[in-house]
């Protein structure tokens, strides 16, 4: 993974200097409260319903073993015990003290960490596919993109001020599980027919009020340009953007309000002043970052590993099925990525305790060459397991709780944070997502209804991703009460969808039995194969809202 | 009265700005900073005036393409942050200087506060219109608060 070189380190510490003294004036009366708040919303402190939320940057989801063992110290001695893993691959702590945000970012410095620009009007946190590097339909490693885009985005002193957040993700697969369609921008690294690496460049994706997925605005860009045309899209967007409502301010309503084609030419032309000029990235500086992403040593599979495996799979039914959902292939014959579920029944998804970070920072040393990734669906990930290795790996993970053999199933449910913590929430979501993880706790099940996405938000602003969940909950207030509006049929991966709205929203109570209804309908209609979002693109939003409506009917 | 960070120093601003609309005095003395409007309704008695007593200033929702034959007869040339949260005054200050070439004095004014002085001077603006209770270390401990940088930007030695 990228280590810090003096640069980054006189950055993050001259960042931690920068902080204290702000944090000291702002104490001081010597900066306002208006003043202070994009200062620390650049830091990651919001200040929250029941006490400030600290939300520290794990750059495109990997962290080192080191790295998890010190968030596990911040959470014991700064904290409650727990830190909670976001679908922007970001960790966040729930209840630090104000004065020691600080000393836990210089807790954090000390191991190449920060929170800079995880929150505020500004480019945020780069995110990737979390099976980067290791994937078997991977064309070209993102992992070296992201770090060089991290860097251009960071400290940006013309960006800082952006009309509002913006976020970029990075996919260099066939299949994109970095979901590029729902970001500010979506950078897709192909090669072309020479095997030269190329650049389709989408803008204006996003969630939210208004759920838009992404255009094209440079199908064939060359990877050198990269830093002068993301410097041409973001100024267009500086100085054009919608600053009179923040609701029409994201980079989508400009997009949308030029049309794609002429946004593409405002950006084109503002690239010529740009184009081939000091920030053009040379073949030496892509080295660099290239050498940072390095293949680890992995050693020939023993003889014999693969029949273990399936008397140890035949032996054991648990085994198999956490083989069958949480374990992927690797490119390297093997080996095997696994996914550490943070979704056990009755724990608001994502949420870890510092004694289990200690003991994955344990587990991915023994098992993983020191490194773990923080995946979009608020899990984790072990990328470089030896299969030879599985079966331990398993025992230690199901004695840890990390073993739920459900992911990619409905109860590997996406959540927010919600009413229970979220000053901007409208209603609950992790007692819905609870109370769903409970009506269907059947195995079997769950994995007869096979891979299907549920995600929740507690309101419109979207961090569950409801809008791109197969089946998606969102939390309303109507005149003080909480209400739940489920939509069928969004899609974050390549074929990427936004969801259909039901109807009439339920209440809390309701929304497990409507689910059932909803998979009822599934399983009636399905052909042979067919997964639940491949069904409702074949039947229709119709057939579903007939059976959820019925009684009323 | 607001002061005005130079060179590392708060000295006294002696440009008199006009707003919106205002008459240019006729005396010649006085350094005048016009707004770009009046610079265009004004430009046969204003072009008459020392180049080192004009300057115009403009919001940062202009176009620095439009100034592009009047800039370098400018001394002074102010963009205005309605509101610090607007960073439209960067973008701005980056194209006078790079795509434009403007190489006279680029004052940053309205509403911006200390601690968005590193950025500014990183986008090319070298004076600072900051409120009157602001003391200088302050001031140079945030103009000076990063050592080093991951962007190059054109005004900066690369």
């Amino acid at each position: 993974m990228y280590r810090y070189d003096d640069r980054d380190r006189t950055l993050v510490k001259e960042r931690v200097r920068q902080f204290r003294d702000q944090m000291e004036r702002y104490l001081a009366g010597a900066l306002t409260e208006d003043q202070f708040r994009p200062l620390r919303l650049q830091n990651g402190l919001y200040i929250q319903r029941l006490a400030p939320m600290l939300r520290i940057s794990i750059p495109y989801g990997l962290i080192s073993a080191q790295q998890l063992r010190r968030l596990a110290r911040i959470a014991r001695e700064y904290d409650k015990g727990y830190a909670h893993f976001t679908t922007r691959q970001n960790v966040q702590f729930n209840w630090p003290q104000l004065e020691e945000i600080p000393a836990i970012l210089e807790e954090l410095a000390e191991v190449e960490m920060h929170a800079i620009q995880t929150s505020g009007n500004c480019v945020r946190n780069i995110t990737t596919d979390e099976f980067a590097g290791v994937a078997p339909d991977e064309v070209e490693d993102p992992r070296p993109w992201c770090e060089l885009v991290r860097q251009w985005a960071t400290f940006h002193p013309e960006f800082a001020f952006l009309p509002r957040k913006f976020k970029i993700a990075i996919s260099g697969s066939e299949r994109d599980r970095a979901a590029i369609q729902i970001h500010d921008i979506g950078l897709a690294l192909y090669r072309n027919a020479n095997g030269e690496v190329r650049v389709q460049v989408l803008v204006g994706g996003g969630l939210g009020r208004t759920p838009i997925l992404g255009e094209t605005i440079h199908e064939a860009l060359e990877p050198r340009h990269l830093r002068t045309y993301l410097d041409a899209i973001l100024r267009v967007y500086n100085r054009y953007g919608r600053r009179d409502n923040k609701y029409k301010a994201r980079i989508k309503i400009l997009v949308k309000a030029w049309g794609v084609q002429e946004f593409a030419r405002r950006v084109e032309r503002e690239w010529q002043s740009l184009k081939d000029g000091p920030n053009t990235i040379t073949e030496a500086e892509l080295a660099h970052f290239r050498s940072f992403f390095t293949t680890p040593e992995y050693q020939a599979p023993a003889a014999g590993t693969e029949a273990a495996i399936q008397a140890q799979a035949g032996a054991d039914r648990a085994f198999s099925r956490w083989l069958e959902r949480n374990v992927r292939p690797h490119r390297a014959p093997g080996y095997a990525a696994v996914t550490l579920s943070l979704k056990p029944v009755g724990i608001p998804p994502g949420d870890v305790t510092d004694a289990q970070l200690e003991a994955i920072a344990d587990l991915a040393e023994t098992f993983s060459f020191g490194e773990a990734r923080v995946t979009h669906h608020q899990n984790l990930v072990f990328a470089d397991v030896p299969r030879a290795e599985l079966y331990r790996l398993w025992r230690e993970l199901k004695s840890l709780g990390f073993a739920t053999p459900t992911i990619g199933t409905l109860s590997d449910i996406i959540c927010c944070p919600g009413g229970d913590f979220c000053s901007l929430a409208n209603a609950k979501s992790i007692p819905i997502a609870e109370a769903i993880q409970r009506e269907f706790d059947d195995l079997d099940y769950l994995y007869d209804l096979g891979d299907l996405s549920l995600n929740i938000s507690g309101c419109m602003n979207a961090c569950g991703h409801h809008h791109v969940g197969n089946i998606g909950i969102l939390g309303v207030d109507k005149k003080g009460e909480e209400f739940y509006q489920i939509q069928i049929g969004g899609d974050a991966g390549s074929d990427a969808a936004l969801g259909q709205v039901l109807g009439p929203s339920f209440y809390a109570p309701e929304v497990p039995t409507v689910i059932g209804r909803i998979l009822e309908t599934y399983i009636q209609l399905r052909s042979e194969g067919e997964t639940f979002v491949e069904t409702y693109r074949r039947v229709g939003v119709a057939p579903f809202k007939e059976r959820v409506y019925a009684k009323a009917a | 009265m607001p002061k005005l960070l130079k060179k590392r120093a708060l000295v006294e601003d002696r440009w008199l700005r006009l707003g919106p609309g205002e008459e240019p005095p006729t005396c010649a003395d006085t350094p005048l900073l016009v707004p770009l409007e009046t610079w265009r309704s004004h430009r046969g008695t204003l072009a008459s005036r020392r180049p080192e007593h004009l300057g115009v200033w403009l919001d940062g929702d202009a176009e620095p393409a439009e100034l592009e034959a009047d800039l370098q007869r400018f001394a002074c040339v102010a963009v205005r942050f309605p509101s610090f949260t607007d960073g439209r005054g960067f973008s701005c200050a980056r194209l006078l200087r790079e795509q434009q070439g403007y190489q006279g004095e680029l004052r940053a004014i309205g509403d911006i506060f200390p601690d968005q002085l590193h950025y500014l001077q990183r986008c090319g603006f070298d004076s600072f219109e900051l409120a009157d209770d602001v003391p200088l270390d302050t001031a140079l401990r945030c103009l000076d608060a990063f050592s080093t940088s991951y962007q190059k930007t054109g005004t900066e030695p690369h």
